[in-house]
């Protein structure tokens, strides 16, 4: 396996982990937000204190990680991404800051406010509808180069293309039909029947609206990008298993079992979708201006960065299996038999 | 608008962004070692107080810990879209340091949250306390790493520039490059100095409004102690930075110390001011104190400002950033100093309401004199954002919207801000010592 590959399936994967960590939060909290416009408030709000407010700021690394990273392995994407995404890349960043600061302000403090637990659950959307742009932009023909060679953004073009749009809904879909799946499990964990019953209801709720921008996003790409049409085409196995562990999750979850079991199919169904999108994007970064190859770091530098990666993760997964296990495996603590 | 010129507009974000994180990240580093401290001292003299103290830092810490994630997130991404050459360039020498900061902030957020989370579920308050070290160990080594970034920027080592194009990358020598030991014990002394005024500040405050609890006296007594041993650690690393900046970048010193002719025997010019000629006026002049500040030598040759080419000279505005961070930074070295010798003599105006509103005063000092000294850091280095090989007119976004973007997260700072002092104030007031104490035991 070559350097660059090794770097791009590294970091492929901390946005693989961003997307579902991030996901169950981003999801959770637009939950919140609608349960208490529909006044359902007490059903979530404790759930959403005991899960997230511990590991938020975990969730958060993951993306530092990925655009640390990828700085790191592919320099050039600093530049290129880094000029074109100023505008979505700080709206969400704000965004970013809105959900910190609830976390922040509210959960450690004592009384929430309405208002803003409604804009922490619009965040939830936001944020996964403003940095999804970025695969829009990647797939090509929303950025040209201006005189000087500089990349310039065409925001017509993107605001425009239904391809971004479609992408955009996915993200959406994803964030409330992972997030209902987890919390299903979750609620079903605390023994808090009523808060399972919603989410499991969220869960179906969202499942076919999932498969459908999906498969709308692949049919989009044969017009805007039949390159890269071509070769999702050529693992489209990997999409089959992808739709297989889907229905299976869907089974389960409306048998009322294995909740659990429907969580680990979930995160399997995701893993070969997103793996089997990004070996299909290789080797672009950026259609047709970028790819891995060109921007790809020194040796040394991509050398050091394998050896600390290797390095950070020895200390980091035996720390968040004792996250783990004092706040999500533990039944006690799941319960609500520890008080803050 | 506000900028035309992108360039400026992204300094502009940059020091926004830098200027209001930085309040946060000092918290974040030096905060853990006095909850650590307090936690020890508690379980040691079994002493109750120190235990709630621990408890009660901590909880205003994890308040500033999270706005500090969010703002150490956006400088993070900001440094990509507001400076896409640089990163471009640097990513390829100096990216280690960034991804190893990732990691160390990963460790300390991991455990931050669980020791807030776990306090009533050890029986022995030692097992509670072992969880503290990972979050200031962690906190220690995310100041280290991203001062190692930042040291880099001041003098660029381990590589090569051929034709415009990096060569001979050594990631490893570009971290130990000459700036980085005067530099990071620099920034990681400065924050536990700060964190201890900040802390002493607080305490003196509770008392001058008429608390009489012994709690905030153990507090400020702890704090101050710690404080005035942090002051002299960095008077020790001042002088040392200034000798780095006389060898490794002259023009620095030399602009903030308004130094314009090389001669040996230097003054140290505190003050002033220049009129059009360049002439220092009312400036107060310490004789050979330059000298000995950049060499050792009372009759060193220091070299002046005018070897230099104007257009690779720093503002010199820089001078009273440097003066004020000296002046602020004697002036709690000698408080605290005073007040320790004063607790240790009984002297009785060390305990007067005069003397703890100086200590008041102490917390916000110390971070005025933090922001001083990051801007004279940052404005001295131009023009350059890599000293001598990019300057930052070749490393800014070329983007349009930089402006408005100034404006959002200009918006968003101050309510950020805001929020926090809303917040730490809340969640104290809800719950003073007093009555947190009550059934532990009695004042």
């Amino acid at each position: 396996m070559s350097l660059e590959i090794l770097g791009i399936t590294v970091l492929w994967a901390f946005l693989f982990g961003y997307v579902i960590i991030g996901s169950i939060d981003y999801g959770a909290g637009f939950f919140n937000a609608y349960s208490i416009i529909t006044g359902k408030q007490h059903i979530l709000s404790r759930i959403i204190q005991q899960y997230l407010s511990p590991v938020w700021e975990i969730t958060n690394v993951f993306f530092v990680f990925f655009f640390v990273g990828i700085v790191g392995f592919f320099p050039q994407t600093a530049y290129y991404i880094g000029t074109i995404f100023l505008v979505p890349g700080s709206i969400g960043l704000i965004l970013l800051a809105i959900r910190g600061s609830y976390y922040a302000f509210e959960t450690y403090s004592s009384k929430g406010h309405k208002g803003y637990a409604f804009m922490y659950g619009l965040t939830g959307l936001l944020i996964p509808a403003s940095l999804s742009t970025v695969l829009a932009i990647s797939e090509g023909g929303f950025v040209y180069l201006d005189g000087g060679g500089n990349p310039v953004l065409d925001y017509t073009a993107l605001f425009t293309s239904p391809l971004s749009w479609s992408i955009v809904v996915l993200s959406i879909v994803a964030v409330l039909y992972i997030s209902a799946v987890f919390l299903t499990w979750y609620a079903n964990q605390t023994g808090d029947v009523a808060a399972t019953n919603l989410m499991r209801k969220y869960a179906l709720i969202w499942a076919l609206p999932l498969i459908i921008t999906a498969g709308g996003i692949v049919y989009e790409l044969s017009f805007h990008n039949p390159s890269h049409y071509e070769r999702i085409m050529n693992f489209w196995w990997m999409f089959g298993v992808s739709f297989v562990l889907w229905a299976l999750t869907v089974w389960l979850i409306w048998k009322r079992k294995n909740y659990g079991t429907a969580v680990w199919l979930l995160i399997g169904q995701f893993l070969f979708a997103f793996y089997a999108y990004g070996i299909s994007h290789y080797p672009y970064i950026l259609y047709p201006i970028l790819t891995i190859h060109e921007g790809f770091t020194n040796r040394a530098m991509a050398i050091s960065l394998v050896i600390v990666f290797i390095l950070g993760l020895a200390l980091l997964i035996p720390s968040l299996y004792l996250v783990f296990k004092l706040f999500l495996f533990n039944k006690e603590y799941v319960q609500g038999k520890y008080k803050k | 608008m506000l900028f035309d010129d992108p360039v400026l507009a992204s300094r502009f974000l940059t020091l926004m962004t830098l200027t209001f994180h930085i309040i946060y990240a000092t918290i974040g580093v030096g905060v853990p070692l006095f909850i650590m401290i307090a936690h020890w001292i508690g379980i040691r003299k079994n002493d109750e107080h120190y235990i709630i103290m621990a408890r009660r830092w901590s909880r205003g810490y994890l308040v500033t810990v999270a706005v500090g994630v969010v703002t150490g997130t956006i400088i993070g991404l900001q440094l990509s879209l507001l400076w896409p050459n640089f990163m471009e360039l640097a990513g390829q020498i100096i990216a280690l340091p960034l991804f190893m900061e990732t990691f160390a902030f990963f460790f300390e957020a991991i455990f931050l949250g669980i020791y807030a989370y776990t306090w009533d579920r050890f029986d022995d308050q030692r097992k509670h306390f072992l969880l503290l070290i990972p979050v200031a160990i962690g906190g220690g080594m995310s100041a280290f790493f991203i001062t190692i970034v930042n040291s880099f920027m001041n003098s660029p080592t381990g590589f090569e520039m051929v034709d415009g194009a990096l060569v001979h990358a050594n990631p490893i020598a570009a971290m130990f490059n000459p700036a980085m030991p005067t530099k990071v014990s620099h920034v990681v002394v400065t924050a536990y100095m700060t964190a201890a005024f900040l802390l002493a500040s607080i305490a003196a405050f509770k008392l001058v409004k008429g608390s009489k609890h012994v709690y905030y006296k153990k507090a400020l007594y702890l704090t101050m102690k710690i404080g005035l041993i942090f002051s002299i650690a960095t008077a020790i690393i001042g002088d040392f930075s200034g000798k780095y900046l006389a060898e490794y970048q002259p023009e620095k010193l030399a602009a903030a110390e308004w130094h314009f002719e090389t001669e040996g025997g230097a003054p140290l010019v505190m003050y002033g001011f220049l009129d059009e000629n360049q002439e220092v006026h009312y400036a107060i002049k310490l004789p050979y104190l330059l000298s000995i500040l950049a060499h050792s030598n009372p009759t060193a040759e220091v070299i002046g400002l005018n070897e230099f080419k104007p257009e690779e000279t720093p503002p010199l505005v820089v001078h009273y950033f440097f003066d004020l961070m000296v002046t602020i930074g004697v002036f709690l070295l000698v408080l605290s100093l005073i007040y320790w010798i004063g607790i240790k003599r009984h002297w009785v105006f060390v305990k007067s309401t005069l003397f703890r509103w100086l200590i008041v005063c102490s917390g916000p000092l110390a971070f005025l004199a933090m922001e001083f000294g990051w801007w004279l850091a940052e404005v001295g280095r131009q023009p350059w954002i890599l000293r001598g090989i990019m300057t930052v007119d070749q490393a800014a976004t070329t983007s349009d919207y930089v402006d408005v973007m100034i404006i959002l997260f200009g918006l968003l700072y101050i309510i950020l801000g805001v929020g926090t002092v809303v917040v730490l104030r809340r969640i104290f007031k809800n719950n003073p010592i007093e009555a947190e104490l009550k059934g532990t035991d009695s004042p």
